[in-house]
């Protein structure tokens, strides 16, 4: 059941000892499964704060034909070229890479928004995230929604996998087949988005126990439901290019785990409001 | 504990319904990723009953299906004849099942002739959840 992904990676390019000779960066897909839960959010936020540790970040749109990542960062005016004009050698990948003025260390590399998945040629993007890896520390894929042609190529040129995973069971069934799809080797690591501890605390929200007690992966961390998000979504101002507030917190804290730095996975604690703090006062007991 | 709540609200959270049919649908989804494993685990039991009864191997067939909390294992196994003999191996079952069998056979329509369906109620053989969850981790 991996051979989807095993037909098209290559497993002995990416060992560890030709990597530190050649001195690659980190190739990491981040995907799901499911759409909409947020892995266009979690690529841009991560690496802005990869970016602001000064490490080499760039973002490769692998969702083709449905291009989101340069609005999101708010860099859409100034994408010329995109993935599959460098594919098909009509412009250099300097041309194509869209540089992050407010974050210097950072590059995008849009996607086609008029082409199709199919359109993507799986070998040469293989290629593609391989250049970049000679060139920049981290080089995250923004995977689309689906198992299909998109998801290949998109997981094509990684040797490491984020999946991002909402707390609601159609969310997490997908991520438990997209890493039974991935197999073992893309090391597969957690990011539990939108949680809301409120609803968790009533018991109508899966928790982040439930949901990793399904999936067992190692946890990078929680993102709360942040209405902030759908803010800085507008402005094309991400929440990681500030570096105050939980959630901004939390994307620099996934970050510093990412590079490696002991520092605990971020959660989210329930901001009892005020009603809720008078209910436990007065009523609590009862319970 | 959330038993315990259930009792004292009189509800389920809809959060441990989100979590329990998240556990059966992965179960499904595990097993049906895992062709294999049913096959063995097919050509296992049918071995098992062939020790007893006559079995029309290519005939039968394993489901599953999703009963209230738990996921079942369902199979159809066309039985061709009965030996009237004793097993000739263990288990220290007494062959006093089989006519019964063929007792359940004749109410069933369903049944190809001269076949009948081991075991009992509807027409097929239940098995409750141990076989199927322990197949599932193997994906
Ligand atoms: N932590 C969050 N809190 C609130 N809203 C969020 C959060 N994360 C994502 N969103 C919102 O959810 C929506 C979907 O997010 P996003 O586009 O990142 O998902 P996606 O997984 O990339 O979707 P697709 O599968 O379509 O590519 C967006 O409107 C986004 O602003
Ligand atoms: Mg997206």
């Amino acid at each position: 059941m991996d051979s989807a992904v095993a037909e098209s990676g290559q497993d002995d390019v990416a060992t560890p000892v030709s990597d530190a000779a050649k001195k690659l960066g980190r190739a990491i897909v981040v995907t799901s499964g499911k759409g909409g839960v947020g892995k266009t959010t979690t690529t841009a936020n991560l690496g802005i704060a990869l970016a602001s540790r000064g490490a080499r970040v760039a973002l490769v749109d692998a969702d083709v034909g449905l291009r989101n990542l340069d609005i999101v960062l708010g860099l859409e005016s100034r994408v010329k070229y995109h993935v599959l004009d460098v594919l098909e050698e009509k412009t250099t990948l300097d041309e194509a890479l869209v540089k992050d003025k407010r974050c210097e260390t950072l590059s995008l590399l849009a996607a086609a928004q008029t082409r199709e998945k199919d359109d993507v040629d799986t070998g040469k993007m293989r290629e593609l995230i391989g250049a970049l890896r000679e060139r920049f520390d981290y080089v995250l894929i923004d995977c689309p929604a689906g198992i299909e042609k998109g998801f290949v190529n998109a997981v094509a040129g990684a040797e490491e996998a984020i999946v991002v995973c909402t707390p609601e069971v159609s969310a997490v069934r997908d991520v438990d087949r997209v890493v039974g799809l991935l197999g073992n080797r893309f090391k597969p690591q957690l990011i539990i988005n939108r949680l809301r501890p409120a609803l968790v605390k009533k018991g109508k929200m899966l928790s982040v126990d439930d949901v990793n007690g399904i999936l067992h992966l190692p946890l990078l961390g929680v993102i709360a439901d942040e209405p902030e998000i759908i803010v800085t979504t507008n402005k094309g101002e991400p929440l990681a290019l500030r570096h105050e507030g939980q959630t901004a917190a939390a994307y620099h804290a996934i970050a510093a785990r990412v590079a490696g730095e002991d520092v605990p996975a971020p959660t989210v604690e329930s901001k009892e409001n005020f009603g809720d703090k008078l209910r436990a006062f007065f009523g609590g007991r009862k319970a | 504990m959330i038993d315990w709540m259930k009792k004292l609200f009189g509800q389920t959270p809809s959060s441990s319904t989100a979590k329990e049919r998240l556990r059966l649908v992965l179960m499904t989804d595990h097993l049906a990723l895992a062709p294999e494993i049913i096959e063995n685990m097919k050509r296992d039991l049918v071995d098992v009953i062939s020790r007893y009864v006559e079995v029309d191997r290519e005939k039968v067939e394993v489901n599953f299906e999703r009963e209230d909390k738990a996921l079942a294992m369902l199979a159809n196994i066309p039985i061709t004849a009965v030996n009237r003999q004793s097993p000739p191996e263990p288990p220290p079952e007494r062959p006093a099942d089989p006519p019964s069998a063929i007792v359940e056979s004749t109410k069933d329509e369903v049944a190809a002739p001269a076949s009948t369906h081991a075991g009992a109620p509807p027409r097929r053989k239940r098995r409750k959840k141990p076989a199927a969850s322990k197949a599932a981790p193997a994906q």
